[in-house]
């Protein structure tokens, strides 16, 4: 099987990454746990959204839009049951995101640090677009979507992202 | 049937799942009580070990870190009179230790001597919620120690939150900071009566106070015990802002637990109304109603679980 291929569209040749056995798997568990363990220590952690982070990074690398959007379906549906929301709610979100980031990585090159923290920094803000939608919708729920705390969060995942994708490039199997 | 090309069938797969889980929502929205109970145990029941396995090996790092590396590293700075300093110092963070403990037990201790019908159980800080926007945390222990929903959860130095929902050796606690939370409270003083909510930020809100009366910075908030949750006059927080606002004033309060550095909590072990020392008057009474629907807010609408 090959570790790697070329997805050709139009001129441009986009690698399509595979990685080690259980590396997706493990990343996602290790996520969620480090999401709901690490607040209790370091109490500004609480801003980072590393579900999102791992639904975004696997959509761009694996370029499939129907394993990531299935993947996102899966890590959202886990966060929802690990906290309060009703299960959906960040399934229904990352969904989209994971549909989308396969599909954009299908299209470009998403290889670069900027265009990383780019992609991360909108898809975070279209995430939490998506979440209060879903709330003011289906749950009646309506919360400002904007707001000063949203602009810093996108910006620390943002950074983050781009680091986080470096060391989960060298799971990538070469 | 034509086979769909890959790009379709991606597009009618995200429509499928989407679509399922506006389902699964909506369900969830008409029966509130199960909301996916099952699914949420086995994701509990799968990360909470690994939580527990966390906080225990932190805990042990901080333990080498504070009492090897550290003295270790300052013993090389200044060899003997290091060491020497650094053991006083771990004594001196020893008895401070023992006298916040002492302190926290001595708060204990009134409270059980004030409460003595109100079974109450000590926990575990083990993890908080995987969704950014809420303030929860989990506590190591759960229904095999009899909490159940709707139980009250605090610390000696004030109110917590409530149990959301319990599994075998965990549960879930939304914490007042949360924008869904609320409880029933009064100003210490003056007895002004009104609920106090989450915003979702380090400070809470006490919402239907009057521009008529009159509320200082600097006043205690306690519970006041009509949200049939907690006991009378438990410590809330401290009034740290107030405004006039179009037709209540704007206060904002400090809580008086340290909810972003909570360890350990105590559960209150009953969901039936905690004995009021005084029957309530036509105006608590209707406050409890508006405090109730409150504190129940997006939560569950379910009647709480009688403990037995």
């Amino acid at each position: 099987m090959n570790d790697a291929f070329d997805l050709r569209i139009g001129e441009s040749h986009i690698e399509v990454h595979k990685f080690h056995g259980g590396t997706i798997l493990l990343s996602m568990i290790f996520a969620l746990v480090l999401q709901a363990f690490l607040p209790v220590y370091i109490p500004k952690a609480g801003i980072l959204d590393l579900p999102l982070l791992i639904t975004i990074y696997f959509g761009l690398s694996r370029r499939n839009p129907s394993s990531g959007l299935l993947l996102g379906t899966l890590i959202g549906l886990l966060q929802d049951s690990l906290s309060k929301t009703p299960l959906g709610l960040f399934g229904i979100a990352k969904t989209i995101i994971g549909y989308l980031a396969s599909s954009i990585g299908a299209r470009l090159d998403t290889e670069h640090p900027a265009a990383r923290f780019a992609l991360t920094g909108t898809f975070f803000v279209l995430h939490q677009a998506i979440v209060e939608l879903v709330q003011k919708l289906l749950l009646a729920q309506s919360q400002p979507i904007f707001t000063m705390r949203l602009g810093i969060a996108c910006l620390v995942n943002a950074i983050l992202a781009v680091f986080l994708y470096y060391l989960l490039d060298h799971l990538r199997k070469s | 049937m034509a086979a769909l090309p890959s790009r379709h069938r991606s597009l009618v797969l995200l429509t499928g799942v989407v679509l399922l889980q506006v389902l699964l929502l909506a369900i969830q929205i008409r029966q509130r009580d199960s909301q996916g109970r099952l699914i949420r145990v086995w994701t509990v029941s799968a990360i909470s070990p690994l939580e527990r396995g966390g906080a225990w090996g932190i805990g042990r790092i901080r333990d080498a870190w504070r009492h090897y590396f550290a003295l270790s590293d300052t013993a090389r700075q200044n060899e003997e009179l290091r060491r020497e300093n650094g053991q006083l110092k771990l004594e001196i963070s020893q008895l401070q230790g023992k006298s916040a403990e002492a302190d926290r037990l001595a708060s204990l201790l009134d409270f059980k001597q004030s409460h003595t019908n109100v079974p109450m159980v000590v926990a575990r800080v083990i993890g908080a919620s995987a969704d950014t926007n809420s303030a929860v945390v989990y506590l190591d222990q759960g229904l095999h120690k009899g909490i159940r929903r709707n139980m009250g959860v605090i610390t000696p130095e004030g109110v917590v939150g409530k149990v959301i929902e319990s599994y075998g050796d965990t549960c879930q606690v939304l914490l007042l900071t949360d924008r869904d939370s609320g409880v029933g409270t009064m100003i210490a003083n003056s007895r002004i009566h009104s609920p106090v909510g989450g915003l979702g930020e380090p400070l809470l809100a006490m919402k239907y106070v009057g521009n008529d009366d009159e509320v200082k910075v600097g006043e205690r908030v306690v519970t006041s015990g009509t949200d049939r949750i907690f006991p009378k006059d438990l410590p809330v927080g401290i009034v740290s802002q107030v405004k006039p606002g179009s037709q209540y004033k704007q206060i904002l309060v400090k809580p008086s637990a340290s909810l972003d550095k909570l360890e350990e909590v105590i559960v209150l072990l009953t969901t039936d109304p905690l004995a009021m020392q005084q029957a309530p008057s036509a105006n608590d009474a209707g406050e409890a109603r508006a405090v109730s629907q409150h504190v129940s807010g997006l939560n569950n609408s379910k009647s709480p679980e009688k403990h037995p």
